[in-house]
């Protein structure tokens, strides 16, 4: 165990120089560029226009659909991996039982394809 | 690199790492720049055209420049926007790009992290740069970025799933997660390497890919033609750079995982040809991986959104699935 900790030694070393890099980056930065802000530079891109209306709205309800069915997914996913690592222990009887878990997932999926949540029609 | 992992840690152990860190960080950003340059080369070459050649010997500093006129660029947050979240995103977008780097072992004594989760951990990063893209398409206050940002996660964790379960198959094979594992499990000829008893597998894995990298033909979040730019669209200067930049590390990461998983990491073709290094042959494959990359998108024309959703459940989940199934049989059968 003594040992394993220096694995996530070098993802601590990582993850402070990922957060360290884009500040330090980003300071210097505020030292080379201009800043000379003016309200048209400050406007929101509209193609050219002025902005109408807001944009931080209620948006289609099919994204929720889609991000329901990464849950389901995702974590069935995180079931298949314990069982695909020992899976050479475990043999037949484990790969009945998970035919039947992912068949039961799969009963889901149909249903969303007839329900047809998969169909995309607009934006 | 083995002595550290097998002593305790100390203060000097983390030193050493950080230096490797700082190394790993010089040479992912080389990479980028001339990913980018050799981009545009290729396509470049592919459409009849000669490609950047105008700054430095042959076009080689275009990119250098590019990123110095980045750094000096104004950098513009729109008065509407959402400052805070707006400042956040792009560094939420690089930190994890950057961290998926610590597990990948380049040769057999030459891994970072040595981590038995191996490729979870980085579907488990790979996923946080989602919610950053959300959050700069939600805190631009732009419509464009917002489509553009909605687009891009639900295409990202719609991928996603095929992805992972590409991998399963593999898992199964190797009784292992860790990468060092797997590639050691493809010793031998080149018919050993995962990617002839993982066929279908590997294709799952390669247009799944390329889709979380949002590169062509799955470049529909940023598809200038409807979209402008996507969730970036309000970014300018270095808060841009940070998006493009963890795109393409991405593009680093998925190339060495699947000259990990698929394509036999530091092994030779032939086990006669050990006398060159592991670390060429890696770099070969990863090469090529890189160069397809680059070829798809000079050949292949943009899906449309309704298909692209519908490619991941309907057909590449299906054969996710079926790839475990007929992996796990396989498994019974010949052993």
């Amino acid at each position: 165990m003594e040992k394993y900790a220096n694995q996530y030694v070098i993802v601590a070393v990582f993850l402070i120089l990922g957060i360290v890099f884009p500040i330090v980056v980003l300071q210097l930065g505020r030292i080379l560029r201009p800043s000379k802000p003016t309200p048209e530079k400050e406007t929101t891109y509209e193609s050219g226009n002025d902005p109408v209306g807001d944009s931080q709205i209620r948006f289609n309800v099919r994204y929720y659909l889609y991000a329901l069915m990464f849950v389901v997914f995702d974590v069935e996913t995180v079931f298949l991996y314990p069982w695909a690592v020992a899976y050479k222990q475990l043999g037949l009887f484990a790969l009945a039982e998970m035919f039947l878990f992912v068949g039961l997932l799969l009963i889901g999926l149909i249903y969303a394809w007839r329900k047809k949540v998969l169909q995309w029609n607009s934006i | 690199m083995d002595r550290y992992f097998n002593s305790p840690v100390s203060w000097g152990h983390v030193g050493i790492f950080a230096l490797e860190a700082i190394a790993a960080l010089a040479v992912v950003i080389v990479f980028v720049t001339y990913a980018i340059y050799f981009e545009r080369k290729v396509i470049g070459w592919m459409q009849f055209r000669i490609g950047p050649n105008r700054t430095g010997p042959l076009g080689l500093l275009q990119t250098v420049a590019d990123v110095a006129k980045l750094l000096l660029k104004e950098d513009t947050i729109p008065a509407r926007a959402d400052k805070a979240l707006f400042i956040l995103a792009p560094a939420l977008a690089f930190v994890p790009s950057f961290l998926v780097l610590a597990i990948i072992p380049y040769g057999l004594h030459l891994p970072f992290a040595d981590l038995n989760v191996g490729f979870l951990y980085y579907i488990a990063l790979s996923g946080v740069t989602t919610i950053a893209i959300v959050v700069a398409g939600w805190a631009s206050n732009n419509k464009y970025a917002l489509l553009g940002g909605m687009r891009s996660a639900a295409q990202m964790i719609s991928y996603e799933v095929p992805l992972v379960m590409s991998i399963v198959g593999v898992t199964m094979m190797t009784g292992s997660l860790n990468l060092r594992e797997v590639v050691l499990h493809q010793t031998g000829y080149f018919w050993h390497w995962n990617f002839i008893p993982q066929i279908l597998g590997f294709a799952v894995f390669v247009v799944a890919a390329v889709s979380e990298l949002n590169r062509t033909p799955f470049d529909l979040p940023e598809a200038e033609s409807e979209l402008v730019a996507g969730y970036h669209v309000e970014y300018s200067g270095f808060r841009f750079a940070f998006f493009m930049l963890s795109e393409y590390i991405y593009m680093y990461a998925i190339a060495c995982l699947a000259t990990i998983l698929f394509l036999g990491g530091w092994n030779p073709p032939f086990p006669q040809l050990d006398f060159i290094p592991g670390l060429i042959w890696f770099a070969l494959k990863f090469a090529v991986i890189v160069f397809f990359l680059f070829w798809i998108r000079a050949t292949l024309p943009r899906l449309r959104v309704d298909q692209l959703m519908g490619m991941a459940w309907k057909v590449l989940l299906p054969l996710a699935i079926l790839n475990i199934f007929l992996t796990a049989l396989g498994i019974e059968w010949w052993g």
